[in-house]
């Protein structure tokens, strides 16, 4: 592990949603935590990076990826996964329970923790199970859970279908108040489907998941955490009817969260047309007009974050017949490049999207990251904002299964610090 | 993102089949000559040697991973007309439900020097799927994917208005039933639509209509009095029995007493209008037996058109190859 480090970076411009600064700066680094920000600070004897003309920007917090290990099917390892998201200037990883086995009881989620601070160059941050082995009948004994680290509870891509055990699965977050996340998604509405019900589902003879089987579980999720009082956070939310949901409970004063994926904001169903395996994601990748509302959901803050939903996939995952194949996209090495170009395309202002990779996310989750505090080991990356380089030049996920590899995207990140070591430094 | 289109897959730089996948967007000519050449075909049955020699040392492979006797016989019997060698295989899906052990299966097959593959499979896409990752030598006729497509048996039916109405011009045609689930009216909308017919109908209660099918260019019935009226051809699709335990219907009866063909419903459409049915039948559920054994029925003769139009898809892609391999040599040259 690299030692705590010392750097100043100069004449960067330095944007931290959190605290709201956006100046070109100096910003310097001593025994891993960030000392001062100011313009032509002096630090004789310490390295210094020449940042003039890019960003400086906190470490990106992704608050949905699925780990590679321990699980089966996946591609890589914490080790090769954390590495790509370094590379991608992403510092924190909200990791789905739906690790093998799962992360429903301590030795599992040590087993993750210990793993991680060995082998990673992201700090990898555990969701607990709601459930045990996300069955949706037991709950999980998230208060030990949480004093060994999870930061809030979920039953991953497995809906809780007794809406009596969601309702005491909140019950019992509320009374330690430990977040919950949901990904909502009616069970039986959207079984057996593998893509958004509509035109080209129709077209294609591909088994359908409306709309209504996300919509109708975020209104069940909205009103029982409005009865229970839990701390809700919805995930990965795909359809125009939860961003109108969401964006209602908020006015009526409910304290909730959300997020999207970047690729639901980047992609509709037409994308899979030809029966591109790609492009076989769960939830499915919705119509243009839902793609819209979310896009216009993130520009207003309804959907506080942006994620990866990190996925990576052996080739044979997707080696199969549409239908037969495994649902997901490797995630993180595009994050940021796929965000900035939401930015560049006009689509989202440029301090929004940023804070929907940074602080919103660790906000919502309560992960500590996410901004440029004085005092706190520093986790931050240095971006060139102008160089765009094909996606295929950097690839370091170990699943190369994107739809974007053929792709050039803006936001090279030269140096990444993750809790004030180096994680990652791009060759000159 | 980039992959081969369906039209790149199905068809040779000049615009000839080479592989028959799908119908959607194929071009009408395309539809023409099958149609024409299956003309030609229709009469080998008759002949006391009921064979012509175009697939002659030629190798096809039935590949079945779903079961059906019907659609494989009828394919079995037309690359014998051709006089190809026919290999049948009916593999049980569990055996390939990992990509790689498909693709495995896929090299064995094409060790073999076969010249095409007749596939059927229960996923959607599957022989598109096929068709991507075995070797171009191959030639792929889908035999009917998921609910994707079954495009033999729409051409089969095509050939039979055709041969009936003399055209598509002009024509009313309603599918009524099951169309949620069915390749075969998928398959037969396109092609309708690129045959020029006036208007196609789907009829089905709204739990049996697939999201959106009017994008797909049809127009949407749900009493079935109004989608036969003044109808040239109605097309009756089978109706499988666990739809019941699915909660798409409540019974079979009722379904007969909204949605059965009978004659006294068929009044109401055109006075020649002639009834289809892909089978097998069931009678007494999509439709009643006086009328599947009554004059307008033309059931029989689809089976029997159905050899020659596989024939003739079969043939087709074939000579598209060929012309194919002779261009690439003279460019070579």
């Amino acid at each position: 592990m690299q030692p705590h480090a010392d750097l100043l970076i100069r004449k960067a411009r330095v944007i931290d949603p959190a605290s709201g600064r956006d100046e070109v700066a100096d910003l310097l680094v001593e025994d891993g935590r960030i000392s001062r920000i100011g313009a032509s600070l002096d630090a004789p004897g310490v390295d210094m990076v020449d940042a003039e003309g890019l960003w400086l920007l906190p470490g990106l917090v992704d608050s949905c990826i699925r780990l590679s290990e321990p699980a089966r099917g996946r591609a890589g390892t914490i080790a090769s996964e954390t590495h790509a998201a370094a590379a991608a200037g992403i510092t924190h990883l909200v990791a789905l329970p739906d690790t093998d086995p799962v992360a429903d009881h301590a030795a599992a989620v040590r087993l993750i923790r210990e793993r991680s601070v060995r082998a990673a160059a992201a700090r990898v941050v555990p969701l607990g199970a709601l459930t045990q082995g996300l069955a949706g009948a037991q709950l999980s004994e998230m208060s030990s859970l949480a004093d060994i680290g999870c930061v809030a509870f979920a039953n991953a891509g497995k809906p809780v279908q007794d809406t009596l055990v969601l309702k005491r699965a909140f019950e019992y977050a509320a009374t330690f108040d430990l977040p919950v996340v949901v990904r909502p998604q009616d069970a039986a509405l959207s079984a057996g489907g593998c893509v958004h019900e509509g035109p080209v589902s129709t077209r294609l003879g591909l088994p359908g998941i409306p709309p209504l089987a996300e919509s109708l579980d975020v209104a069940r999720a909205l009103m029982l955490a409005k009865a229970t009082g839990v701390r809700l956070h919805l995930q990965l939310l795909t359809t125009a009817d939860s961003v109108a949901l969401v964006r209602a409970a908020r006015a009526a004063g409910q304290a909730v969260t959300a997020d999207v994926g970047i690729h639901h904001l980047w992609l509709d169903d037409t994308a899979v047309r030809g029966f591109n395996s790609l492009c076989h994601v769960d939830p499915p990748l919705r119509s243009a007009t839902d793609r819209a509302a979310l896009l216009e959901g993130v520009a207003d803050g309804t959907l506080d974050a942006i994620c990866s939903q990190h996925t990576p996939l052996s080739a044979a995952a997707k080696l199969a017949p549409f239908p037969s194949t495994e649902p997901g996209i490797s995630g993180v090495d595009t994050l940021l490049g796929l965000t900035l170009e939401l930015v560049e395309q006009g689509q989202l202002p440029l301090a929004r999207a940023l804070d929907a990779v940074t602080q919103a996310p660790a906000r919502c989750l309560g992960v500590r990251g996410g901004s440029l505090e004085y005092g706190r080991l520093a986790s931050l990356c240095v971006v060139d904002p102008a160089r765009r380089r094909p996606v295929a030049e950097r690839w370091l996920s170990a699943g190369r299964n994107t739809p974007w590899l053929n792709y050039s995207l803006p936001g090279q990140v030269q140096l990444t610090l993750c809790e004030g070591r180096v994680t990652w430094q791009a060759d000159a | 993102m980039s992959q081969p289109s369906p039209d790149t897959l199905q068809l040779t730089g000049s615009g000839r089949l080479r592989n028959f996948l799908t119908i959607d967007a194929l071009p009408r000519s395309i539809l023409e000559e099958i149609l024409d050449t299956a003309a030609s075909f229709v009469d080998v049955g008759d002949r006391s040697i009921k064979k012509v020699p175009l697939l002659r040392g030629k190798t096809v492979i039935n590949l079945f991973f779903e079961p059906s006797t019907r659609t494989r016989t009828t394919f079995e019997l037309a690359a014998k007309r051709l006089s190809a060698d026919v290999l049948n295989m009916d593999i049980a899906r569990s055996s390939t439900s990992k990509g790689e052990t498909l693709m495995d299966m896929l090299r064995n097959l094409e060790a073999m020097s076969a010249d095409m593959f007749v596939v059927r499979h229960g996923d959607s896409g599957a022989v598109d799927y096929i068709a991507r990752h075995a070797t171009p030598e191959v030639a792929i006729i889908n035999a009917g994917d998921g609910r994707h497509a079954h495009p033999t048996q729409a051409m089969l039916d095509m050939y039979t208005i055709r041969h009936y109405k003399g055209g598509f011009a002009g024509l009313k045609v309603a599918i009524v039933g099951d169309i949620l689930h069915s390749r075969v009216a998928r398959s037969e909308i396109h092609a309708l639509n690129i045959l020029g017919a006036e208007e196609v109908r789907v009829v089905a209660p709204r739990t049996l209509l697939p999201a959106d099918i009017d994008s797909l260019g049809a127009k949407v019935f749900t009493r079935l009095e109004d989608g036969l009226r003044d109808a040239d051809v109605v097309i009756a699709l089978r109706l499988q029995k666990e739809r019941m335990s699915a909660a798409l219907l409540p019974s079979e009866s009722e379904f007969f007493r909204l949605y059965g063909l009978t004659n006294e419903r068929l009044a109401v459409a055109h006075p020649d209008a002639i009834v289809m049915h892909p089978g097998p039948i069931n009678r007494g559920v999509e439709i009643a037996s006086e009328v599947a054994d009554g004059p307008r029925a033309v059931i029989l003769h689809q089976v029997t058109f159905g050899i020659a139009v596989r024939m003739a898809v079969m043939s087709l892609c074939m000579s598209g190859r060929e012309t194919e391999r002779e261009a690439a040599h003279a460019a070579a040259r």
